[in-house]
């Protein structure tokens, strides 16, 4: 089954390449994404159908050692989410992509980026898997710089490939503290390697860099909110929706499976973090304008939920509770899998409005429903899921955090005990935000009176895209019904990593979830669903027979003053005000200034918002400064003599082999 | 005969609580009218509202979508069944395992954010200013409604509703600091929820301050009636939920004969009303709030429940 996936990465390679010279003809832009969706179905396929394990050595890489590849039960959970994504997008990008001015620049990065992706899923030494990782980012980058005369997408591309670097180098480092230095390479090799708690320490703060930064995890997620709306939106899409996942792969295959047992407070610092990056994401992506970068932001928000169930099921292995480990990490696991299904649907959504209005500002936007009732139906859809509402998959995924949370007072550690409560309101907190978030994104850019005229003259999108966006809204719907479905296909994950499982769900009665036991906690969608649905047609039918059955359409009333134009309406900002207010001045130092003229002044009064990106001024501008400062001070080593040049030499070397000695 | 049983008591609770809600709206209403030293309405007037509202035409405004339409039924639908969950006057209903507490709550949390698009729908500056400030309070009283639920599940060990009345009936639980904490948050929470005053005043009307009710301004007939009807069974799920956890004395398991389900009744009758009256004094007595500081007071709800886990989680006797 490896094989097929690596034939599958074969094919988005060659399809790399052969575009280069045909991507402005007329219907490559087709041919491509068709040729990505059968590579990415057939490993959709592979994934599915596979069980065991796979192994292959191929004689590529470094001479002698090979490439290894393997396909686990973890690699093939993500590399379902993966290739679902990627199929998802591909079909999207069938319509979506006919829209685009340069194809040049999109069409041979587009499967390389795909591939990348899947080769990291499948990668079985390090350098198979940084060369994967590689090839993503990089692939990644150059779409994101594809539309590069935006104002702003050059400095998108220049942070991101920053920490993009900065990542890849903490997954080097962590490789080669878990290599050892007797040279064990593979996979295999590292997991039977024992690991002093020292090194095991640094290689968890490297993998949280590495795997934290792709993955948008605070406070390495400033990247995130520039690169990922930058890209044409399938490939926002797939960087959010499916490159975050990689991610989150690559830190649960480096913390849980390469690293050894670990110590129980290694959990805190990813539950802060996750916590941190829950509520932070989900605050700044209430305040943002742009739709595609409030979809970006709320990226952060969905990873940080991602970490606080990794968090958990660490803190519950590291105390043998292998139980509630296996349902923190299905928790995880599930979140993230649910994550990919709305978040590649809204930025699809977000696609469809750019196409059809030229903008990805909300307040230019409003009415869209009217015109574009298809696009507006999935968008809802998926904003009803990533706000955790029943019975659709985001709450059903969310519910076994919650229930993760209710099992960890007999985690035995104090501080543990203290912080898994607060982290619990904290995301209960974030839920609640998403919700207003949402609320807003959707309320403001389709539903109203359009507030520009491209948004009232906008049409529907083609066929592709719409077909993309049913399905992936069909798929919200169906794993939010059968949660268990997906529960069980987690199992042989957390059987191999925590060597514990949950019961099997598709086996309870009536298809519910039962996490623990029944009288514990009990969850059934399809019985939700089906009993909201009866309550609603029985209410109408009772209603509509009985009652009264006229409609009048008349002016809208707006409290006896109608006639007011649509910039009376709320706007996104105003919409966001009460929340800004009450959050703004601990998250983000905001406040606002009211200039009012005198009485019989003619000047406009004037309201001023002032919002502070605490993170990126505590953190980044200090460093950026002080890089700056010592590259200044280091400007005067450049104009030396040679004697003065081997005399640095000379003391480096000595330097060196002292503290050599001194390790030793 | 058990299955029957059950599918009748589970259907018997969700018809009383369709036929209750307006009546106990009524009463609060009768009950703070006393209290102005007014006559106020007859406690049946909530019904004839309903009937005169279902026998009017709709009046929609211009840019109305289908969304505004089908809106109000979803609405009414999605709380109905968080109302057919909790137990009223017998616990171990039929469908009860298909949601726990925490999925009542996300629920109502469907009910709001429905609620909260549909007065978005025709985009005027009432029903943006109702829907915005209605997230912003429900930003902070969805975590502290969770949190109390934690609370209340460390206690009984559940978060099914069942379990949690037979605990607690069952004399085990005694005085509690934590389940203490959680009342009061649970109530902070249910008048937040309900657009009671201090919160938001529900006899409003063409104010700045009001919420809910700016959110419904563009509604008429059949809709309105639909949404009427859903905000008084939100009012009785919440004292529902608060009679079912904290005082759950009178509730039959089920299996007790005819009468044991009379009294039941009788109990959950008399708990509405001593409910319905709490609240009445208790709206009577306070002035309404500010919307900026509504969110301190929900604050309160929050930091209270949030003590109360942390209570839970520090030991297993508070």
């Amino acid at each position: 089954m490896v094989l097929l996936v690596l034939l599958c990465a074969a094919w988005l390679l060659a399809l790399a390449f052969g575009s280069v010279p045909v991507a402005r003809r007329e219907g490559a832009s087709s041919v491509v994404y068709g040729a990505s969706l059968a590579a990415c179905v057939v490993a959709l396929l592979a994934g599915l159908l596979a069980d065991g394990e796979s192994v292959l050595v191929l004689p590529l890489g470094i001479p002698w050692l090979g490439a290894h590849f393997r396909l686990d039960a973890l690699s093939r959970f993500f590399l379902v989410i993966v290739d679902l994504g990627g199929a998802a997008a591909s079909l999207y990008a069938i319509g979506y992509g006919r829209h685009e001015h340069e194809p040049q620049r999109v069409l041979p990065f587009f499967p390389a980026f795909l591939a990348g992706m899947n080769l990291v899923v499948v990668a079985d030494d390090p350098y198979t898997f940084l060369f994967a990782w590689e090839l993503m980012s990089l692939a990644s980058w150059a779409l994101v710089m594809s539309h590069h005369r935006e104002p702003g997408n050059a400095r998108a591309g220049f942070v991101y490939l920053l920490m993009a670097t900065f990542g890849s180098l903490a997954l080097l480092l962590a490789f080669g503290l878990l290599a050892g230095t007797d040279g064990g390479y593979a996979f295999s090799a590292m997991r039977l390697g024992a690991s002093n708690s020292r090194r095991a320490v640094l290689v968890l703060v490297l993998a949280m860099l590495g795997a934290g930064s792709k993955a948008g995890l605070a406070p390495l997620h400033v990247w995130l909110p520039l690169a990922h709306p930058a890209a044409p939106s399938h490939v926002s899409a797939l960087m959010s929706g499916v490159m975050t996942k990689v991610a989150i792969y690559a830190f649960i295959r480096i913390v849980f499976d390469l690293l050894g047992p670990p110590d129980w407070w290694w959990a805190v610092p990813i539950l802060a973090l996750g916590a941190l990056s829950a509520v932070l994401g989900v605050l700044h992506a209430l305040m943002e304008r742009d739709l595609k970068r409030l979809l970006a932001y709320s990226t952060i928000e969905n990873v940080g939920i991602v970490f606080l169930g990794l968090g958990l099921a660490l803190a519950f292995r590291a105390n043998a509770m292998p139980e509630a480990a296996a349902l923190a990490m299905t928790a995880a696991l599930f979140h993230a899998f649910n994550h990919m299904l709305f978040k590649s649907l809204l930025f699809f959504g977000a696609g469809n409005v750019l196409v059809a209005t030229g903008e990805r500002n909300i307040e230019r936007l409003g009415g869209l429903i009217h015109r574009m009732p298809i696009s507006a139906g999935a968008f809802l859809i998926g904003c009803m899921a990533i706000s955790a509402l029943p019975p659709l998959n985001g709450f059903a995924s969310e519910w076994l955090t919650f229930q993760t949370i209710l099992v960890s007072p007999q985690l035995p550690q104090w501080t543990l005990r203290l912080l898994v409560p607060t982290v619990g309101a904290l995301l209960a907190l974030a839920a609640a935000l998403a919700a207003a978030c949402f609320v807003r994104a959707f309320g403001i850019a389709f539903l109203g009176r359009p507030r520009s005229a491209e948004a009232a003259a906008c049409v529907e999108a083609d066929r592709f895209s719409l077909a993309a966006m049913g399905g992936l809204a069909g798929l919200c719907l169906l794993a939010g019904v059968f949660p268990g479905v997906v529960i069980d296909a987690v199992a042989p994950v957390t059987k191999l990593l925590l060597h514990g499982r949950l019961a099997a769900q598709t086996a309870q009665p009536w298809l519910s979830v039962v996490p623990i036991a029944s009288r514990n906690s009990s969850y059934n969608g399809l019985m939700i669903l089906l009993f909201a649905s009866a309550s609603a047609m029985v209410a109408a039918a009772a209603v509509h027979r009985l009652a009264a059955r006229g409609v009048r359409r008349a002016v809208l009333w707006d409290c006896g003053f109608p006639g007011l134009g649509p910039r009376t309406q709320y706007s996104g900002a105003s919409f966001s005000q009460p929340i800004r207010r009450v959050f703004g001045p601990l998250a983000f130092r905001s406040s606002e200034t009211v200039e009012m003229p005198a009485p019989g002044d003619m000047r406009p009064a004037r309201i001023r918002k002032h919002r502070h990106d605490l993170v990126w001024e505590a953190i980044y501008l200090p460093l950026a400064q002080a890089v700056a400062g010592i590259a200044e001070r280091l400007n005067a080593l450049q104009f030396l003599t040679i004697r003065r040049y081997l005399g640095f030499v000379f003391a480096a070397l000595v330097v060196l082999l002292m503290a050599v000695a001194a390790w030793q | 005969m058990a299955m029957i049983l059950s599918v009748v008591t589970q259907g018997g609770q969700m018809l009383l609580v369709l036929l209750l809600a307006p009546l106990l709206t009524g009463f609060v209403r009768k009950m703070k009218a006393r209290l102005q030293r007014r006559q106020g309405a007859s406690v049946l007037q909530p019904y004839r509202d309903l009937r005169r509202l279902l026998g009017k035409d709709v009046v929609l405004a211009d840019n109305a979508s289908w969304l505004f339409r089908v809106l109000p039924y979803l609405m009414f639908a999605v709380t109905w069944v968080a109302a057919a969950l909790v137990p009223t006057f017998a616990t171990g209903l039929l469908f009860s395992w298909s949601g726990d507490l925490i999925v009542i709550t996300a629920l109502l949390g469907t009910a709001r954010f429905l609620q909260a698009i549909a007065a978005m729908d025709v985009g005027t500056g009432f029903g943006g200013i109702g829907a915005s400030r209605e997230v912003m309070f429900a930003s902070l009283a969805e975590p502290a409604m969770i949190m109390t639920v934690f609370a209340v599940a460390l206690v009984a060990g559940s978060t099914q509703l069942s379990t949690v009345a037979d605990y607690m009936m069952s004399g085990q639980v005694g005085l509690r600091v934590s389940l203490a904490l959680a009342l009061v948050a649970f109530v902070i929470v249910a008048i937040a929820e309900n657009a009671r005053i201090p919160v938001d005043n529900p006899a409003t009307h063409l104010e700045l301050t009001m919420v809910h009710e700016a959110m419904v301004l563009e509604y008429s007939g059949r809709h309105l009636a639909m949404i009427e009807l859903a905000a008084s069974l939100k009012l009785l799920l919440y004292i529902s939920l608060i009679a079912c956890i904290f005082v759950p004395f009178g509730m039959t398991a089920g299996h007790d004969g005819l009468f044991a389900y009379l009294l039941g009744v009788a109990a959950y009758l008399a708990k509405l009303a001593v409910a319905a009256v709490m609240l009445a004094i208790f709206e009577t007595s306070i002035a309404k709030m500010r919307v900026f500081r509504v969110p301190g007071f929900i604050g309160v709800a929050l930091m209270l429940s949030l003590l109360a886990t942390l209570l839970r989680f520090v030991s297993g006797n508070l």
